[in-house]
């Protein structure tokens, strides 16, 4: 009498749970930034007339062209993900390359701007800042410390878009590794591998004497096929930069537009 | 098997993204334009209300809110009530101090 045992091979895969995670920790996140825009606002109304003073110092036109740089990077990161989802991986690639690169035209742009503050002499707890009156200061520090932490988010972000990017581009070996620890079950049976209806291999018979079998499976994509788990990270990563976009949305406003 | 639908990939269309970000390009001009004319008390209130509108276009189209199961509306919503919380007791506690 002839048995067979199938073994599934699955994965674990919740796309939905994984999102729904990744939106968890952007409400915590949006907290964090709530509590420094409070303490923002709560200053700028006791020092009005300093918030407004100090801001005249900010380059707006610098500030604007990073706003355009980080929204566009949105959308080049939106693109791509839409990309990876229509298994056009090469043009994907190419837009999130764009969108790293974009991160770094922001940062670069950011580093000119602080640069630039700070060899005037304006950083916190410098010499030049600490004569001025005290709003001033408090602009000047919550600055620092708002546009520094969202700075460090870019480059967070920069850092997981490019592994991803290294995930994408890089052609994905997967190997699956099946134990079957009821090997009783299995005892009088041959293992044979089989593939498609005509090819077959009686590669063993499973005795009293087999303890243990282990059944290893290469799995080769051939390129241009899409990793389906790369998907939801790409997507997770874009929650992530699309969240830092909105951060600046208000970012600018508050610190380079005040009339 | 069971779980199958959460897993599926939808695409949306390239066309809405790009259309959304002319829209955000627009609403960026808009704020840097209107914090030019001189609106005493107002002028935040405006600038809030750009920068609000821009991030929901930027949570609806390029985050797929919009597109998504109620659970997440739920979650983003909760989100959202308990930090007006917290500005709402937090200007009450300072303005009425």
């Amino acid at each position: 009498m002839k048995s067979i045992h199938a073994l599934t091979v699955a994965e674990h895969r919740d796309f939905e749970g994984a999102r729904l995670g990744m939106w968890l920790f952007l409400i915590t996140e949006l907290i964090l930034f709530t509590g420094m825009f409070l303490l923002y606002a709560m200053y700028r109304l006791k020092y009005a007339a300093a918030f407004h003073k100090a801001s005249l110092e900010l380059d707006v036109v610098i500030g604007t062209m990073n706003t355009l740089v980080l929204l566009t990077s949105s959308l080049t990161v939106a693109l791509s993900i839409e990309a990876l989802k229509r298994n056009s991986r090469k043009l994907s690639l190419w837009l999130l390359g764009a969108t790293i690169f974009l991160a770094l035209v922001f940062l670069v742009n950011k580093y000119f701007e602080w640069g630039a503050k700070i060899h005037h002499g304006i950083y916190p707890g410098s010499q030049e800042l600490m004569q001025r009156n005290l709003g001033e200061v408090i602009y000047f520090n919550l600055y620092y410390a708002m546009t520094g932490l969202h700075g460090l988010h870019v480059l967070v972000g920069m850092g997981v878009l490019t592994w991803i990017f290294v995930l994408i581009a890089r052609k994905s070996r997967k190997k699956y590794v099946v134990h079957n620890p009821h090997v009783e079950q299995l005892v009088g049976s041959e293992i044979a591998i089989v593939k498609g209806d005509k090819e077959g291999w009686r590669v063993d018979k499973i005795d009293d004497n087999v303890e243990q079998v282990e059944i290893t499976i290469t799995y080769e994509p051939k390129s241009g096929e899409v990793d389906l788990p790369n998907i939801i990270k790409l997507e997770n990563a874009g929650l992530y930069w699309h969240l830092v976009d909105i951060i600046w949305i208000f970012l600018f406003p508050l610190f380079y537009l005040i009339s | 098997m069971s779980h199958h639908s959460s897993n599926e990939v939808h695409p949306i269309g390239y066309g809405i993204f790009i259309f959304v970000w002319l829209g955000l390009v627009v609403l960026t001009g808009l704020t840097v334009v209107i914090s030019g004319i001189h609106i005493p008390k107002l002028a935040v209130l405006v600038a809030l209300l750009v920068a609000a509108t821009k991030s929901s276009l930027v949570v609806n189209y390029f985050m797929h809110i919009k597109y998504e199961a109620r659970i997440f509306k739920i979650i983003l919503f909760m989100g959202i009530v308990t930090v007006t919380v917290f500005i709402g007791l937090t200007f009450f506690d300072v303005l009425y101090r």
